[in-house]
């Protein structure tokens, strides 16, 4: 039953059917949607009509492919840099959640850990309308008794980016805290004693050997940023992200434009598992 | 350990800020909105029960919010079941060699985005779709099968893009457990379902319960798939919340549906915690 243990031969084979079973159930819908991307007909759907590549590149008053679709192109460049932003912030902000969690002791720490968990447990539709409510009373609030008008308290391409960043920076404190906890303390102190402060300690010795966390969910981060629908939904405004875009597009009617543009994500995000994959190997290797 | 405590606030502060602006204030908000109620005018506005007076009031709303709850749960458990054994091969059973390699092949539906993945179900599900058109092709079938905008394929997609967080919290703790006790165990002669139940489930508890918790919450508040999947009947309570707030524009009672549905997951996941003997805190990390 484990690989140290004989087990009989139908126990192993019925085992190894039920795994290929699984794995067949995990990528048919993935592999459907990639090769009817190319399929040389107005809808997605079989049977197969010949091999093209219209719906990448063509533009006539049929078929317009992702590359001439001025429109899925601008969703894209929006989640793109959406994802930047809510990497970038929730890697600040997470990272210093990790250094207070792991290394300090204060007051209320408790709490305030229990704090930054709760975005876990709090459901993504949740976390959207809460947003959204608060920010737009934030905003009437502003405009009645100041004057001051800030547009981006209304849904804005800014209130999707703290909606993300206010879910996501709860990962990055999690898997940051994970190697900081196993981070040899002495090595600060040693520094500290020969008369490094402390940001140069951080900077020269905590951060290099954190860097394969940081780097790790900094892609988790945009990955988990540009694939989001539950929260954004409430948050969008004119500067739709590409899931909201592919969710009206798939309501309206679908085309094999969709399967084109899920085929690059597809494509873009395999690059990215083999060079992580590689990347680890290496490591190890080491 | 030497501290300078100007340091310490310039850490603090973001996390504050984080943690109050972001996820307290707008809970609060939340709650408080839930009980204001505007008159048909839209020109006075009381404080009270009203909007969840028409929660109970209204058998459809009462319907959904049960429907929602148990399909969480019916999902959890299926998610666990499908996902287990797997858990199980890739820590314990395959050869090294390939473990690492199924496991990256796991995160992929993750990676491509919930959205592609129901994509892909739809285009595998629906009339027209590829399954129906082998089935036509073979000739076990003579009319499309109706595969889609129904229960069991709305089922299908909550398990398809949960299975990632139920598997990889269970194989890190599946990886602790030492051969040698499932060895002895079975030299011992204990049967393969007696080294399952009484060593490896109760070892890898603490994997299935952190699953557990974040899978019944990603189902629990998802929009998409239930409604791309499950179509029209699908009555899930998170298609109420965007009713009231996106069609309706009635956010006090959108506010009222939101809180309804954080007080049950809270309470669903802290029975949970209670049952399993487990904490937040060890659960998710």
């Amino acid at each position: 039953m484990i690989r140290t243990l004989p087990s009989s031969k139908s126990y192993k084979i019925g085992y190894s059917i039920f795994i290929a079973i699984f794995y067949l159930f995990l990528f048919a819908p993935l592999i459907v949607t990639c090769v009817l991307a190319f399929n040389n007909s107005n809808f997605p759907a079989l049977p197969w009509k010949g091999f093209t590549l219209d719906w990448f590149f063509a533009n006539t008053s049929q078929r317009v492919g992702v590359f001439q679709d001025s429109g899925l192109l601008r969703s894209i460049y929006i989640s793109f840099v959406t994802g930047l932003y809510v990497s970038i912030f929730s890697l600040i902000v997470g990272t210093m959640g990790a250094f207070l969690f792991v290394q300090e002791k204060f007051k209320f720490k408790e709490p305030l850990y229990f704090l930054a968990l709760t975005p876990l447990v709090i459901p993504g539709v949740i976390l959207g309308i809460s947003l959204l409510l608060s920010s737009t009373i934030a905003g009437n609030y502003l405009d009645d008794h100041f004057s001051i008008n800030l547009s981006f308290l209304g849904p804005s391409f800014w209130l999707v980016v703290l909606g993300q960043f206010s879910f996501i920076t709860t990962f990055v404190v999690l898997v940051v805290s994970a190697r900081l906890k196993k981070f040899d303390h002495t090595l600060e102190e040693a520094a500290l004693n020969l008369g490094g402060n402390r940001f140069d300690v951080i900077r020269l010795i905590t951060l290099p050997y954190l860097k394969p966390a940081l780097i790790g969910s900094f892609i988790v981060s945009f990955l988990m940023s540009f694939g989001n629908f539950n929260t954004t939904l409430f948050l969008v405004g004119s500067d739709t992200t590409l899931p909201i875009d592919l969710y009206s597009r798939i309501r309206d009617g679908s085309t094999p434009v969709l399967n084109a543009v899920s085929f690059l994500l597809i494509f873009v995000t395999s690059l990215l598992a083999v060079f992580n994959l590689i990347y680890s190997n290496s490591k190890n290797n080491k | 350990m030497i501290k300078i405590k100007w340091g310490f606030y310039i850490f603090l502060l973001p996390v504050i800020l984080w943690l109050f602006l972001l996820i307290v204030l707008p809970q609060i908000d939340l709650f408080i909105n839930s009980f204001r109620v505007v008159n048909d005018f839209k020109d006075t506005t009381t404080w009270g029960f009203g909007n969840y007076k028409s929660f109970f009031s209204d058998s459809v709303y009462w319907y959904t919010f049960v429907k929602t709850a148990i399909y969480s749960i019916i999902t959890t458990i299926l998610t666990f079941l499908l996902t287990f054994p797997v858990a199980f091969f890739i820590t314990k059973v395959v050869s090294n060699k390939y473990s690492g390699f199924l496991a990256l092949l796991l995160l992929m539906p993750f990676w491509v985005g919930e959205l592609v993945s129901v994509y892909g179900w739809m285009i595998l599900l629906r009339e027209s779709g590829v399954i129906n058109y082998f089935l036509l092709d073979i000739g076990v079938i003579h009319k499309p099968l109706h595969l889609l905008y129904n229960n069991a394929s709305m089922l299908i997609g909550l398990v398809y893009m949960s299975m990632l967080f139920m598997i990889v919290p269970i194989m890190s703790s599946l990886e602790g457990l030492d051969d040698s006790l499932i060895e002895a165990a079975s030299d011992l002669g204990a049967s393969k379902f007696t080294i399952i139940t009484k060593i490896v489930i109760p070892y890898a508890a603490p994997g299935i319960t952190s699953g557990s918790i974040i899978v019944f919450m990603l189902v629990l508040g998802d929009y998409l798939t239930p409604d791309l999947l499950g179509g029209k009947n699908s009555l899930w309570f998170t298609e109420q919340i965007y009713n009231e707030f996106i069609a309706s524009f009635n956010w006090n009672q959108g506010s009222a549906f939101g809180f309804l549905l954080l007080a049950l997951s809270s309470f669903i996941i802290w029975i949970a915690l209670k049952v399993t003997k487990q904490s937040l805190e060890k659960a998710v990390s």
